[in-house]
């Protein structure tokens, strides 16, 4: 390994409970806020709140939008199939840990 | 560095048609997409596979890395020529989309030169998010706790030119985090005029030879004794926490679940322990054993099989 910024490294604290706005989802997915909207239409994103400007997305969100995003642009998964995708993804993932253990 | 073979790792020949390159590229990415592959290898070969087609896929980046001849073999030691790449302009930032894909160093010495902004990514002044795996023990939700991340960040240097820095960071994980989460270091993105961006670590929990993790739940097998399960009784059972006592009601068969509420992962509310018994004959080896079980056999009028009609 290279040569790491060892000295007097402090320690960070991990923040597990945040939530986002719609311009701060998109920002950290490199996506634009439309894009996210079409996620929230599929009812692929589950933010709180009413309206666009208090929509407040969680750190679950994120993580389904942040693989949305790479569905859709590293496979070319239409906007309509991604939920699915992403839901059997999960049962997928489900049925592999299963297998390895009991 | 190493030599990259774009044409082979695509398995297209050095004449492939921008469809064709296209059409490989697609089916090997559905087949090694990490979201998706159950290959061992995925990610690694995921990397590789789009590295080539960022390459392959633009006349320009393709056009260049021909021009560096077919007479270099796939991992052979590599310097490029000092001037290579004159005459090429490489619109596109290194990173399309903004996300910071991880590409070699090979890459990054050939294509890693910014001639121009990409749009996306500076259209703000912040600092860009990073994103990152972290790999946990199961006992770490447990326990919260300090970890080391290692992280390889893509920077561009004084003379505009992509490298990757090792960076490593001491980061203290809160007590209940579950797979697939996301946890958020403020500030310690990449670093912009208004601002620091942020850094997301992606929790995974490394296979545990004895729990199965399903959400907030964690799923144990539990040996037990013929007579544990036939009489019932008091054991112990290990949990990520520490041991505990179960009580396994009488009459139990191998399969049968018990749940114990609130010893699964941590949090609000916590989750819950599921124990499978399965039930662990004795050996019939010693005389004594085989008389004992000559003993049930006459006595016990069982047949297990009396439902299969035979």
């Amino acid at each position: 390994m290279k040569q790491m910024e060892s000295h007097a490294n402090p320690t960070l604290l991990a923040d597990c409970v945040f939530t986002l706005t719609l311009e701060q989802i998109a920002w950290t997915c490199t996506a634009e806020p439309a894009w996210i909207c079409q996620l929230v239409d599929e009812a692929i994103l589950n933010p709180s709140g009413t309206t666009l400007a208090d929509w407040r997305f969680s750190a679950e969100d994120l993580a389904r939008a942040r693989r949305a995003w790479r569905l859709h642009h590293e496979l070319d998964a239409n906007l309509e199939v991604l939920g699915l995708m992403l839901d059997m993804q999960d049962e997928i993932e489900r049925l592999r840990a299963r297998l390895r253990c009991v | 560095m190493e030599y990259k073979d774009y044409y082979k790792i695509l398995g297209v020949a050095r004449d492939a048609s921008q469809d064709e390159i296209k059409r490989a590229y697609r089916k090997l990415a559905r087949k090694y997409h990490p979201d998706v592959s159950k290959e061992a290898n995925a990610e690694v070969r995921f990397k590789e596979i789009n590295e080539a087609n960022e390459v392959l896929k633009d006349a320009e980046k393709r056009a260049a890395y021909d021009q560096l001849g077919s007479r270099w073999q796939a991992g052979e030691q590599f310097r490029p020529p000092p001037d290579w790449d004159a005459g090429f302009e490489f619109s596109g930032a290194p990173h399309q989309g903004g996300q910071a894909q991880d590409f070699s160093d090979f890459f990054a010495e050939l294509f890693g030169r910014r001639t121009r902004h990409a749009g996306g990514a500076q259209r703000r002044a912040a600092g860009q998010d990073h994103h990152a795996k972290i790999m946990l023990d199961l006992e770490d939700a447990y326990r919260g706790g300090t970890h080391r991340v290692s992280l390889r960040v893509p920077e561009i240097d004084a003379s505009g030119h992509l490298a990757y820095r090792e960076r490593s960071l001491d980061v203290q994980i809160p007590k209940g985090v579950r797979a697939g989460q996301q946890v958020r270091l403020a500030g310690q993105g990449a670093p912009g005029m208004g601002g620091a961006g942020d850094l997301y670590l992606e929790v995974q929990f490394r296979p545990h030879p004895l729990y199965r993790v399903d959400g907030t739940d964690i799923y144990l097998k539990l040996p037990v004794t013929p007579w544990e399960a036939a009489l019932g009784a008091t054991v112990k059972a290990p949990t990520p926490a520490g041991a505990i006592e179960v009580k396994i009601p009488a009459n139990s068969q191998s399969g049968r679940k018990l749940r114990v509420k609130g010893r699964g992962l941590p949090g609000n509310p916590p989750g819950d322990l599921y124990l499978t018994l399965d039930v662990v004959l004795p050996e019939a080896v010693t005389p004594r054993a085989r008389e004992l079980y000559q003993t049930m056999a006459q006595e016990l009028a069982f047949d297990p099989r009396h439902s299969l009609g035979v």
